[in-house]
């Protein structure tokens, strides 16, 4: 049996070498950082490593980073403490129709709270339009938050842009980056980013931490109430090996960027292109060119993303038909349909996500399997058959 | 490598978290069957996923854990569209015409038996199965049959008499073989913590069994008030819309000085005619949308027995076929012969002949 992992927009595999030091920092760094004494430090000190580490992959400094539980907790916390911080001066935010549900959700919520949303629509390669984002702003708006890179679709927004817009007109700016951070170049200060969130496990790190980027002089209502940790914002014994972990994670993909991301975007192009061309009827979702280089979602009229999933978990492949998060929902992607895609096609769509531990011969297994799920499921399709006949 | 020439047989589980399908499971994997479990999600909103019987969101954790014990995938897949035009519009439907319609039956029949059987195929399948008590039979005309089992309580034959040639051969009962007893008994010896549960309710989409209350949330029909009337068509009342009755019912008709019982509803004028408990007895009856099963057809007259509820005895009959449809004439008359539900019929060892729905 094979056991092919092609998604890692859900989530990556752990490195060897931060799951080994991160275990080697839980059994034998196991003091509280807020001691004084030796084991203690020892365990400040690698929070402060950390925070450093993480600092330069997003060219901050490191008094701006916060770690937290999730990159879903970071947005939330982003979100809902400068609506809190900022109520005095508006009551607006604006974000994009195609954010993960941590975004949509959070401004849903407030939206039940006093607040007012813009969700800017996308066009119909998945990009936030300037001139959209301009026209919604209004005195009262105190923030956009608009998504680095998308989870279901990799495409990537104008960051620099929409940072020179929201500075321009003294609005603060939050992005979601969960899926950039090491897939594409990213500079707070030349992009005018106020807040950022990341999470650990999308970049080859563990699960359960994530951070968030906050500029110096960004006023953020604590999230969490109790100790001084996280200054006293994010209160809570600190997740030690595994927010070391992260930073060691960052530190490794920083170091070998650029190659990676060669590598992924090289199996990336052949799958759609293959796909493309075997695969009648096929078609990929949202601009190849600002897209993430390990990013490939693509629909197959005629058929189910559903059953496609299945057929390929039980050749040992794993993919997904959207987020992973929406996955369990079985409705159809709000992102998909955000580009102008009908119920049926946005059905029939799958979410390939190479990471850096995929490899050609991988990525040939997967085109021949998909070639033959999409063959088969065709066949037993009403929908084809009708179509077929008409031609 | 060595060659796969002896691939296992893929069957596809319906696995509701319960015992009886858990244990349908089980056995399937135990006889060499590459077995895969799914759930079909089939709720509308999220108080029916909450308790919805054995099909909620309970019922999806409870099935994921089973199928972890059990080492076998695990799948939820979506029927909510399928499950809401075929059984639930179906049910309201029904009402509005003064019938009384089966929910279960339409849900194997449309949901169970042609949206997972079609979905279940496209996944590799050689087999979907489902924890019915039920047995499927191929018979010495080369026909498959259910056989249901006239001493077993938990006999479910009635509910899937609907049952295509095609569906019948692409389907495995394993718990057939079995009282419900015995399956407990299984589902303890293998630790399924399942082992005593509560059997699933009658209608799983009514959670709260207050059926007029769920057809006035759930459709744009009014339910209008009308006359009761007397056998001989005079008006003795008022109802409060025909939704809210079914032939047989005694309770809730208001005060007549006797014990009054439906005889029948007529939608078109809106009237519930209400008599004696032995006007409610009838010698005959006839139904139609007919599916044939252990026979191909009704030659002349035939001696069967007939039910027509699911709790409802076992009756000694003769059918013979009209055109489409059949008549059936009991040898004593049957109580509370209701439009809507379904009358099935059995040859004297418990395979299904055929079966149609009551006019």
């Amino acid at each position: 049996m094979n056991k092919i992992y092609f998604d890692n927009a859900a989530t990556t595999r752990i490195r060897e070498e931060v799951l080994r030091e991160m275990v080697t920092n839980l059994a034998d760094v196991y003091g509280n950082p807020s001691s004084v004494y030796k084991t203690g430090r020892e365990a400040r000190a690698l929070l402060d490593k950390a925070r450093v580490q993480v600092a330069n992959i997003l060219r901050a400094d490191a008094s701006e980073i916060f770690f937290t539980g999730s990159g879903t907790e970071a947005d939330n916390w982003a979100i809902r403490g400068i609506a809190k911080s900022y109520k005095d001066k508006g009551n607006h935010i604006i974000t994009s129709n195609i954010e993960h549900h941590a975004v949509l959700h959070t401004c849903e919520y407030l939206e039940k709270n006093g607040y007012e949303v813009t969700y800017l629509p996308v066009n119909s390669d998945g990009i936030v339009e300037i001139e959209d984002l301009k026209k919604a702003i209004r005195p009262e708006t105190i923030l956009i938050t608009i998504m680095f890179a998308n989870n279901e679709i990799g495409t990537i927004q104008p960051i620099t842009e929409i940072g020179k817009v929201a500075k321009e007109n003294g609005i603060i700016f939050h992005t979601d980056a969960v899926q950039a951070v090491g897939a594409d170049e990213i500079d707070v200060n030349a992009m005018n980013i106020d807040l950022l969130a990341l999470s650990a496990h999308k970049l080859h790190g563990p699960k359960g931490v994530g951070a968030l980027y906050v500029r110096k002089g960004v006023k953020l209502e604590p999230f969490i109430h109790g100790g001084k940790q996280e200054a006293g914002k994010r209160a809570g014994t600190e997740n030690v090996a595994g927010i070391a972990a992260l930073g060691h994670a960052v530190e490794l993909l920083q170091n070998e960027m650029q190659e990676k991301n060669e590598k992924v975007l090289n199996l990336r192009n052949m799958i759609i292109d293959e796909l493309l061309e075997k695969i009648p009827y096929s078609r990929l979702n949202g601009s190849r060119e600002h897209r993430l280089p390990g990013n490939i979602n693509i629909s197959f009229e005629f058929i189910e993303g559903e059953s496609m999933l299945l057929l390929l978990d039980m050749k040992g492949i794993a993919a997904s038909s959207g987020s992973a998060c929406t996955s369990g929902s079985l409705d159809p992607s709000h992102v998909l349909l955000a580009l102008g895609l009908s119920h049926e096609i946005a059905h029939g769509s799958l979410r390939i996500s190479i990471g850096m531990y995929n490899t050609e011969e991988e990525a040939k297994i997967l085109i021949t399997e998909l070639e033959a799920i999409v063959k088969r499921l065709r066949e037993m399709s009403p929908l084809w058959n009708d179509f077929i006949n008409k031609q | 490598m060595v060659a796969m020439s002896t691939k296992k047989k893929r069957v596809i589980v319906g696995m509701s978290g319960g015992v009886d399908s858990s244990v349908c499971a089980h056995i399937l994997k135990e006889q060499g069957y590459d077995v895969v479990g799914v759930t079909m999600k089939i709720w509308q909103n999220d108080d029916m996923a909450n308790d919805g019987g054995c099909c909620g969101l309970s019922a999806v954790n409870d099935a994921r854990r089973v199928a972890d014990s059990l080492s076998i995938p695990f799948y939820v897949l979506d029927f909510r569209e399928e499950f809401k035009k075929t059984v639930i519009d179906y049910f309201i439907r029904e009402y509005f015409k003064g019938r009384t319609p089966n929910p279960c039956i339409a849900c194997n029949r449309h949901v169970k038996w042609e949206a997972f059987l079609e979905k279940s195929l496209g996944l590799e399948a050689d087999f979907i199965a489902t924890g019915h008590y039920a047995k499927i039979e191929r018979l010495e005309n080369g026909r498959f049959a259910i056989k249901g089992s006239f001493e077993n309580k938990k006999d479910q034959s009635y509910a899937l008499y609907n049952l295509t040639q095609f569906q019948l051969e692409k389907t495995l009962m394993p718990l057939g073989n079995y009282s419900k007893e015995e399956i407990r008994d299984i589902a303890k010896s293998i630790g399924l913590d399942v082992a005593n549960k509560p059997d699933s309710q009658e209608i799983c989409f009514i959670p709260d069994n207050d059926y007029g209350n769920f057809l006035k949330n759930n459709s744009d029909y009014e339910a209008l008030t009308g006359d009761f009337v007397d056998i001989n068509g005079n008006k003795i009342g008022t109802h409060n819309g025909i939704i809210y009755y079914t032939v047989g019912q005694r309770k809730g008709l208001g005060a007549f000085g006797k014990p009054m019982f439906v005889k029948n509803i007529n939608p078109t004028k809106n009237e519930v005619m209400l008599g004696s408990d032995s006007d409610v007895f009838e010698n005959s009856l006839i139904c139609d949308d007919i599916n044939m099963m252990a026979i191909g057809e009704i030659v002349g007259e035939i001696d069967v027995l007939a039910k027509t509820r699911y709790s409802q005895k076992l009756a000694k009959a003769k059918i013979k076929k009209d055109g489409e449809r059949i008549i059936c004439n009991f040898l004593e008359p049957q109580r509370a012969i209701t439009p809507g539900q379904s009358a099935v019929f059995y040859d004297e060892i418990g395979n299904i002949l055929c079966g149609g729905t009551i006019t």
